[in-house]
């Protein structure tokens, strides 16, 4: 069952911390009960969540995608935010068409962009042997500082005066909520679902997957079939990249309204997190991605009910990740004991049947 | 201290579940609390910037018929629309402190334009009453002031003649803080240099301890800054046997030896009267603003180490700055390049906008925007 390890985890790491906090006098239950409360418990609690899931289901499929091919990516931060900045300085160069040619054109320069940076990860490890997740992370140094020098120099617009941000977008191009009255949460929910069913049928119903799967579970094998095994391996990276910038895009466009620090707050790290809990599996992390979203979302009620400090989600965060990685090391385990023993019992049976 | 909110909140529940069952309470009754929310973009406790808020939350906690509600590293994304949505939603709060630069544009202005009924007052923003909404108001202090007096007492104490400035970003509010602290101190003696190092963003401690000892290796003997958390630079310039001067909240605590004062927030001023406002039903104050004489900054004690002239000059301009008998940003001034900024007999009072674009560093600093 591939979902066990995650279910296990879910269920250990809320142990843990009802554990953890019962042990420092706080009421662990009641703050467990209000983890759900502010995540799922009212349709505004849902909206917190999905608003806070639809960046991370874009900046998941930045690691889910290449991880498939047998990468590790941790660096979708840097595409992310050089995705929002080349999206919300499109509209500086491409003026006069209709807003929504505008955006379409700042979503795709933002996949484009994304897509580049990651997949400069894939061909320095095909070409250049550089092991990608070492260099993902510093690309994503680069990435951030890069995005730091244009904004404050010359791509600062001067009126921001204390926050140096770029050119703002003009109203048209903001994008707004799905529904103003029942839903109100921005396109971008509805652009990580598609990504993600995309994604899904890439990897699990096309050829193209298949190969992928052979490439990411045994390199040599996938050699010797004669797989453009390079060829595949950057695709994935492009393709991861894309989502991560297509992220950014978003954030620019449907939250800030221009490119600032405000982009760089980790969104591509919590997609690492909602990646491997979703086993890399692009329709788990719809789930996962509303999971984590929900436990972020709780947080603020945590803090204002029970005075807890806002560390007590990261906590939750921390505790899902650490159990998870336990539980897939030890059903991997398990699965080998009961094959062992099965293997054993079949002996038995078999020596039985010869003495028999 | 959670048990006892958790019972404010349920008393202030009910109170609420029976205000709403009963239709003639409609209009606000004057006993009934009220909610102030608060939303930090850091931690409550990081002796720097956002303690200075939460110190003074606390004060308006001990009000009477007040409820605080919380939230603290709040990024300044759409997280902070949630947040404030949710004290409105799940906490009926009808008085919401906006405490970072960053959360009035977009976020603050488009929550508070759908909840027309709650205040919304942001630390920092400049409220434009063409194209703001009426229920969202800006306050800030005039802290240069006490960084003017930081440059006094540490233009004093230094022996290098040489003063150390750690700054985030070489933004406006920024490079007025450095150039009052560097005009301060050159008051006193008018060989004394600036040098001053910018990490690149707010909160950066591994970066703000390197730039510590880097300006400690180059002769400064006095440390100030202007970043989120002072706490990092402070220690290390204790450690090293330097002084240091504070910002945003005090920071005494840290260094007993080399603490010299420090230019310090009140929000408590700008707090209370939002806080009255909002309870006596009077119209939304859409722009709040003051220095030393308002009381909206102060500055920490003198550590036990600073001179007797230093301790009575910096008291006489303090109190010339709270007669207001004092201008800060006068001619002749000219920037680090030679360019004159202020001709002879110009001068800039603290409310002039021209002070919040300011875009150089004054003669005296060493360093580039």
């Amino acid at each position: 069952m591939p979902g066990l390890p995650t279910m296990l985890s879910i269920i250990s790491s809320f142990a843990l911390f009802v554990l953890f906090l019962a042990l420092q006098g706080r009421p662990a239950f009641e703050a467990v009960r209000l983890v759900f409360e502010g995540a799922f418990g009212s349709s505004f609690a849902w909206e917190n969540t999905l608003q806070r899931a639809a960046p991370l289901m874009l900046t998941a499929l930045c690691v889910a995608l290449p991880a498939r091919a047998g990468l590790i990516i941790i660096g979708g931060e840097g595409a992310l935010v050089l995705g929002g900045l080349a999206a919300a300085t499109l509209p500086l160069w491409l003026t006069g068409l209709p807003p929504l040619a505008t955006l379409i054109a700042m979503g795709l320069v933002a996949m484009l962009v994304g897509g580049i940076w990651i997949g400069l990860n894939g061909w320095l490890r095909q070409k250049r042997g550089l092991n990608e997740t070492i260099g993902s992370l510093l690309l994503s140094y680069i990435a951030i500082a890069l995005f730091n020098h244009l904004v404050e120099g010359p791509l600062r617009d001067p009126s921001s005066l204390n926050k140096p941000s770029t050119v703002g977008l003009d109203y048209p191009l903001m994008i707004g909520v799905i529904s103003e009255d029942s839903f109100r949460v921005h396109w971008g929910l509805v652009a990580g679902i598609i990504a993600c069913v995309m994604a899904w049928v890439l990897v699990r119903h096309s050829v193209k997957g298949f190969a992928l799967d052979v490439v990411g579970g045994n390199v040599r094998a996938a050699r010797m079939l004669g797989l453009p095994v390079n060829r595949l391996v950057i695709f994935t990276c492009v393709l991861g990249g894309a989502a991560a910038g297509l992220a950014g895009m978003y954030e620019v466009s449907a939250v800030q309204g221009s490119a600032n620090a405000s982009l760089i707050v980790g969104y591509g790290i919590s997609g690492i997190l909602v990646s491997f809990a979703a086993r890399h599996n692009p329709l788990a992390i719809i789930l996962c991605a509303t999971l984590v979203g929900g436990i972020e979302a709780s947080g603020s009620l945590l803090q204002r009910r029970l005075d807890l400090p806002d560390a007590t989600t990261l906590i939750l965060q921390g505790l899902l990740f650490t159990n998870l990685l336990a539980w897939e090391a030890l059903v991997g385990r398990i699965t080998g004991w009961r094959i062992a023993l099965e293997e054993h019992a079949n002996k038995v049976k078999n020596a039985e049947v010869q003495h028999g | 201290m959670s048990d006892l909110d958790r019972r404010k909140f349920l008393r202030l529940a009910s109170i609420i579940g029976i205000a709403a069952a009963m239709p003639f309470s409609i209009a606000r009754a004057a006993d009934k609390p009220l909610v102030v929310g608060f939303v930090y973009v850091g931690a409550r406790d990081d002796f720097g910037y956002n303690q200075a808020h939460a110190q003074a939350a606390s004060i308006i906690r001990s009000m009477p018929n007040v409820t605080v509600v919380e939230e603290e590293n709040v990024p300044e994304t759409s997280a902070v629309q949630q947040a404030m949505e949710a004290m409105i939603r799940q906490d009926g709060a009808e008085l919401i402190f906006a405490t970072s630069f960053g959360y009035f544009d977009p976020h603050v202005l488009r929550v508070a334009q759908r909840y027309p009924a709650v205040r919304f007052a942001h630390c920092g923003g400049l409220w434009d009453a063409s194209k703001h909404p009426e229920n969202v108001g800006s306050f800030f202090g005039y802290i240069d002031e006490g960084q003017y007096l930081n440059g006094v007492v540490a233009g004093h104490m230094s022996k290098s003649k040489r003063l150390g400035f750690i700054a985030a970003k070489p933004v406006a509010q920024v490079l007025r803080n450095i150039n009052a602290f560097t005009l301060g101190a050159r008051s006193v003696d008018p060989e004394i240099t600036t040098t001053v190092i910018f990490t690149g963003d707010w909160s950066l401690p591994v970066r703000e301890a390197e730039a510590a000892n880097g300006l400690i290796d180059q002769g400064c003997d006095v440390l100030t800054c202007h970043v989120d958390g002072p706490k990092v630079i402070v220690e290390t310039a204790e450690r090293r046997g330097v002084m240091s001067c504070g910002y945003h909240a005090s920071q005494a605590a840290l260094a007993p030896n080399g603490y010299l004062t420090g230019a310090e927030w009140n929000w408590e001023t700008p707090y209370r009267a939002h806080v009255e406002a909002a309870q006596k039903g009077q119209a939304m104050n859409n722009f709040l603003r003051g220095g030393l004489a308002e009381g909206f900054v102060k500055t920490s004690d003198y550590g036990t180490n600073v001179s007797a002239a230093a301790r009575e000059q910096a008291d006489q301009i303090k109190a010339a700055m709270i007669a207001g008998e004092f201008t800060l940003f006068k001619g002749p001034l000219n920037d680090n390049k030679g360019n004159v900024v202020l001709a002879e007999g110009e001068s800039l009072g603290q409310t002039d906008v021209a002070l919040e674009q300011m875009d150089y560093l004054v003669e005296g600093v060493r360093g580039d925007i």
